[in-house]
């Protein structure tokens, strides 16, 4: 925990969320830590959740697709599905999330600070309920595994 | 399952994530009103609208107050920090995946990328 790359989200609009930070490495890196999916799964999905992910499919271009699957069996998954719709290596992802029927648009873009990466994502909810709930966390955004994790935050600020 | 040890924010965000408390902030966003007036409101028992707000009275969003055989419910000092509470625990997962992608930027750093898929 260095402190020194702070994670920073505004609520931009009804609609949109906007989460940056700033990573010590060259915006290469950042992008192959993002769209490599045998390393994108080791730090989307905390560890400290252990829920393992089932299937990570990702085929970071425009026009591909991705599914990640997890939970700790078949009867308790949960999917997390859309499509790549603009990818511009190293500096740009924008992919949709499917899964909760209405669609959300997620852009990340990493900029060159000159051997560092400002990261920023923004997600673009439908509508205003949509961007409500991903903030309380009822939004299909978000399994119930991060309650677990809700609790080892609560536990670590304690 | 309601947890008594929850942190202000957990508290909070928990009274927050039911769509009847939500609402029941809603109702009390237009004036105080009695229990028993928000049960039929919201076409709950007694017992049933008491639960959820106990739980806004736990998290601060409500304050209760009983004269006579009425008990009054009207928003808390919590309030204001609704939305605050929510982009904050948004802010900490996000922090949390950001800390764990440090560390496999600082192994990609490193090795080049050789050997950092799955163990």
């Amino acid at each position: 925990m260095s402190g020194v790359n702070e994670t920073v989200v505004e609520r931009k609009s009804d609609r949109e969320l906007v989460v940056t930070r700033q990573f010590n490495a060259p915006p290469e890196i950042v992008f192959e830590a993002w769209s490599r999916p045998e390393i994108f799964q080791r730090w989307w999905v905390p560890k400290a959740l252990g829920v393992p992910l089932r299937a990570c499919e990702m085929d970071v271009r425009t026009g591909g697709g991705y599914r990640l699957e997890f939970g700790l069996d078949a009867a308790n998954a949960m999917a997390f599905f859309g499509k790549y719709t603009d990818v511009v290596p190293p500096s740009r992802i924008v992919w949709t999330n499917e899964e909760s029927g209405e669609i959300t648009v997620t852009t990340v873009t990493f900029k060159d600070l000159g051997g560092k990466t400002l990261l920023t994502l923004s997600e673009l909810y439908p509508n205003k309920e949509g961007c409500d709930e991903a903030l309380q966390g009822s939004a299909a955004g978000l399994p119930i595994q991060f309650e677990q994790l809700d609790d080892l935050l609560a536990d670590r600020a304690g | 399952m309601v947890q008594y040890k929850l942190a202000p924010l957990d508290a909070a965000f928990a009274a927050l994530s039911d769509a009847t408390r939500r609402g029941v902030l809603e109702q009390l966003g237009h004036g105080e009103c009695s229990i028993t007036a928000l049960a039929v409101r919201f076409n709950m028992t007694l017992t049933g609208i008491k639960k959820h707000i106990s739980i806004l009275e736990q998290a601060g969003l409500v304050v209760t107050e009983k004269t006579g055989r009425v008990r009054t419910c009207r928003l808390g000092p919590g309030r204001l920090e609704d939305e605050a509470a929510w982009i904050e625990r948004y802010r900490q997962r996000w922090a949390l995946r950001f800390d764990a992608l440090d560390d496999i930027i600082d192994e990609l750093k490193q090795g080049e990328g050789q050997n950092v898929g799955s163990e």
